[in-house]
């Protein structure tokens, strides 16, 4: 078995490796520590806003703010990126039959970034918003906090254009002659697809970052009115970028549903090909609607319904995904293992989502939620509800095949339960709050807003137990990985190992040309 | 029926339900933004962390603004530091403000009574208390 610690390795040995699965097996760990680091900062925020006006968990704005602030930062471009990444480097070579990525060194480099991109953020502890918009983050946010940001940003984006160059030599370059594109596994089209995507996103934010900074030195006013800039430019050159990235987070987590879901439903995969389209169609439309995070900021009526369009253009892509999972599944001998489940509950939070997006993508329901915690209720049904259930059924079904042993699976349910449950309670209930007006990156909200006061206390609630089966993550992962039973390599989850594994491809090292 | 024919099916209905969601916005966000005539311009500057009125008459408020009842009423935004959003959700009043740009919006009160107004794009410090309120009077 390719993916296997055979034997117990000096921790350097594989930190200072270049080999696939080991900068994998980096990324992952990585990723989900500042998973759990990120998911401790949305306790204390939850936990704060159970009560209005409660300062003993945090006790001023400020620190809210920066709290909010590190929250987001850590858990798009330290947790989604590198865990799509980890999961990329141990899968995407094995699926095209080569010994390694393109470039070994390079990969290497591009996740040791991640750290001290990581640590920049940590250590300076930014309060502008993930969003950072101009002109709060040129001339108000305090340093060094906000220029560490900038640079531990771009760390990290310089980091993602590396691998993304890396993904897309290797799929497309090294790829075994004999191996089609076309026959290439989902997951690893939708690394591709998320590659290039990187690849045209990225250089806006770079370079809005460095104007950022600049401004910032005070040498230049791109984005500060008071000095002939305009604060819109970075508005759009931002979105430019994360519009597209959102796919980028996304589409990883789809592509592993399309490993699991034909495993555990016994059953090939219902089409490839509707698969590899409505991968391409997204990777491309995706770039169509940027405009639709600034419907309000006084963009003119015929810019909104370009948006719109373009915005909407991109949904049947996304119902082609769901009905490809669906049509799999449909007469399949379905074994529910934790990877299943947590494939499943994504696949109807993703669903949801979906139609969420649609609502907020119309123009004059944007008016209402726009700003509010409908936003953040729609997001993270996308983030958690969809990204992170897919990477944790990805997890857990990689760990027998990492550690040689088996989670516990009763821990691993009860971990899909509060899971599932706690994501519908704690991000159905934003939405309400969002339609109810409270504002989102709020600090505190007024007592007499009875409706504000008990919807936040039951997404409080629900947060909780969202964050109770992280607990039982936790244990599975620290635990089991090293005192579970340890797995029968053949065929891990008893799925009759009929169907084709491509780690199991015996010695692609051999294979290349 | 087939998976491959009930594909198409699905993307059919998926396609007509985003026409109509499409070209329903585009209706009733052409009719949002037809300012009436008569729309008395009310300023609205936005600052951290409270808001300031100016009426047409020249007559000032800040955070407490008082209109009419039955009347139309057209807010220039003005913004001075930061972005800001200025929202009054009682009646999806809600536009940022950027500075160095005015930006527009518009609404007729048809009903008397107090509603809070509020920032709605983060903006620092105290934006979660950057609030006001608007007093509709029933005076004709
Ligand atoms: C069916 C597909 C989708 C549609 C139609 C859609 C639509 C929208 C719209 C219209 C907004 C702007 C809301 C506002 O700020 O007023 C938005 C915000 C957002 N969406 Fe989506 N979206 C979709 C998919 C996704 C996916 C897949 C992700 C993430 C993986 C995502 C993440 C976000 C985030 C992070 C924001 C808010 C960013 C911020 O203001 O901080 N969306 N979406
Ligand atoms: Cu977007
Ligand atoms: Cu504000």
């Amino acid at each position: 078995m390719v993916l296997e610690l055979k034997k117990p390795r000096p921790v350097w040995q594989i930190m200072f490796s270049t080999h696939h699965t080991d900068v994998g097996l980096l990324y992952l760990v990585t990723g989900l520590a500042f998973l759990f680091m990120a998911g401790v900062l949305a306790m204390l925020i939850r936990t704060h806003l159970f009560f209005p006006g409660q300062n003993f968990l945090i006790s001023d704005s400020v620190t809210f703010n920066r709290i909010f602030t590190v929250h987001g930062l850590t858990m798009l471009f330290l947790f989604a990126l590198p865990v799509a990444n980890g999961i990329g480097n141990y899968l995407v070579p094995i699926m095209v039959r080569y010994k390694d990525m393109a470039y070994p060194k390079l990969n290497a480099i591009a996740f040791w970034m991640n750290p001290i991109g990581g640590a920049l953020l940590w250590l300076g502890f930014s309060d502008t918003s993930w969003v950072s918009y101009a002109p709060y983050s040129v001339i108000r946010a305090p340093g060094p906090a906000a220029d560490m940001m900038i640079f531990g940003l771009k760390i990290l984006g310089i980091s993602s254009i590396l691998s993304s160059v890396n993904f897309v030599v290797t799929i497309l370059k090294c790829k075994h002659p004999d191996l089609p594109l076309r026959k290439v596994p989902l997951f690893a089209w939708s690394m591709l697809t998320v590659s290039l995507m990187t690849l045209v996103a990225m250089p806006s934010y770079a370079a809005a970052l460095i104007m950022l900074l600049t401004d910032r030195l005070g040498v230049s006013g791109f984005f500060n009115p008071t000095a002939g800039g305009d604060p819109i430019a970075y508005l759009h050159l931002f979105w430019f970028t994360f519009h597209p990235e959102v796919y980028i987070f996304l589409l990883p987590a789809i592509g592993m549903m399309y490993e699991l879901i034909p495993r555990f439903s016994r059953k090939p995969l219902y089409s490839q090909g509707s698969g590899v389209f409505a991968f391409v169609m997204l990777g491309m439309i995706g770039f169509a609607s940027w405009g639709h995070h600034m419907y309000s900021t006084g963009m003119d009526f015929t810019t909104k319904v370009v948006f719109m369009i373009g915005t909407l253009a991109a949904v049947p892509a996304s119902g082609m995904h769901v009905f490809n999972f669906l049509a799999t599944m449909w007469g399949g001998r379905i074994k529910f293992a934790a990877p299943m489940l947590f494939s499943v509950g994504g696949i109807a939070l993703f669903f949801s989502a979906g139609a969420g997006g649609v609502l907020n993508s119309a123009m004059p329901l944007d008016f209402i939620s726009h700003g509010t915690y409908w936003v953040v209720g729609h997001m993270h049904l996308f983030l958690t509800g969809t990204i992170a259930f897919g990477f944790v059924g990805m997890v857990y079904y990689i760990f027998p095949f990492i550690t040689g042993r088996m989670y516990n699976e009763k821990l691993a349910k009860i971990h899909f339960i509060m899971m599932l449950w706690g994501t519908v309670q704690v991000f159905f209930t934003q939405h309400l709050l969002g339609l109810e007006g409270m504002p989102r990156r709020v600090y505190d909200y007024p007592a007499e807003y009875s409706s504000w006061v008990q919807l936040n206390q039951i997404a409080t609630v629900g947060a909780w137990i969202l964050g109770g089966g992280f607990v039982a993550f936790l244990i599975n992962l620290l635990y089991y990985s090293s005192k579970g039973k340890e797995a029968n390599m053949d065929d891990p989850f008893g799925l009759g190992g009929k169907y084709y594994y491509p780690h199991t491809a015996k010695n692609p090292h051999h294979i290349g040309y | 029926m087939g998976h491959e024919t009930a594909e198409w099916v699905m993307v059919g209905v998926v396609i007509a339900i985003l026409l109509y969601v499409g070209v329903d916005s585009w209706v009733v966000q052409k009719e949002v933004e037809e300012v009436p005539a008569d729309a008395e311009t009310v300023k609205v500057i936005g600052q951290q962390w409270f808001w300031s009125f100016e009426h047409q008459d020249g007559t000032k408020e800040v955070n407490t603004l008082h209109l009419k009842k039955g009347h139309a009423y057209n807010f220039e935004i003005y913004g001075k530091d930061v972005m800001h959003s200025f929202n009054i959700p009682d009646w999806v009043v809600f536009e940022d403000v950027v500075p160095g740009h005015v930006n527009h919006a518009w609404f007729a009160p048809d009903q008397a009574g107090e509603f809070p107004i509020q920032c709605r794009e983060y903006c620092g410090l105290l934006h979660y208390n950057m609030r006001g309120s608007l007093i509709v009077e029933d005076t004709p």
